[in-house]
């Protein structure tokens, strides 16, 4: 299991989640699609949790990011299975 | 990126309809707003009483590709129509019946889908392209 989101500053206290998003066995566009929608309903600096199983997904994750302004906390994998937490700008 | 992207869909087959609507449900996510002009078969796939009918695959597809595809959609694959749907819902995407196509095909604006915005000609498409790319699919 991957390890909870941290804030970064070293306390090792886990980032609170605010919304999930269960993408596996989507394929593309979808994880993104759902991604971007579940955002919409976020308020700025809410995090979301999303796991994918589609190939594309990390590099798709961090052009959606770095387009659309969000901020990618963190992007893994483990067994095929994409995980990444997504702070609302 | 202020500029939209600009697809011109002529092909009713659905795996080229799949391409597109993953297309524009991708920009869709990232904020860019689409303009979508559909000629010929494109325009005739959206057809209210036949938009969720198959209407096979590109010839190049063959037995293989068919099957594929097919284990695709049973996999849950959503149909191009309801990607195009769910694109619709999530950013600006604008899709126009070509003029030209209705006239030719004998199609009327009440026998679309609700999916189609409306009925343009090739003029207004390119006016409301602006500098954006266009794609022919």
């Amino acid at each position: 299991m991957a390890r909870p989101p941290t804030n970064g500053k070293g306390s090792g206290m886990p980032l609170e989640i605010a919304q999930r998003v269960d993408a596996q066995g989507l394929s593309c566009p979808m994880p993104i699609v759902k991604t971007a929608q579940a955002v919409k309903l976020m308020v700025s600096g809410q995090l979301l949790e999303v796991l994918a199983t589609d190939a594309g997904s990390s590099k798709d994750f961090a052009a959606w990011c770095k387009t659309t302004g969000n901020e990618l906390v963190e992007s893994s994998v483990e067994g095929g299975v994409y995980r990444f937490v997504l702070r609302r700008k | 990126m202020d500029e939209p992207i600009n697809l011109v869909l002529f092909s009713g087959t659905d795996d080229r309809l799949q391409a597109a609507a993953v297309m524009t449900a991708g920009a869709a996510a990232l904020g860019r707003r689409v303009n979508i002009f559909l000629q010929y078969w494109a325009l005739d796939a959206f057809r209210k009483d036949r938009i969720a009918a198959g209407r096979g695959l590109s010839a190049e597809a063959g037995e293989a590709g068919a099957a594929l595809v097919a284990a695709a959609a049973k996999a849950g694959q959503s149909p191009w129509h309801e990607t195009l749907r769910q694109a619709k819902e999530l950013g600006e995407v604008d899709i126009q019946a070509c003029s030209l196509s209705m006239d030719v095909l004998k199609i009327e604006e009440d026998d679309l889908d609700p999916l189609v915005d409306g009925v343009e000609g090739v003029t207004a498409f390119y006016l409301n392209a602006g500098d954006g790319h266009i794609v022919f699919i």
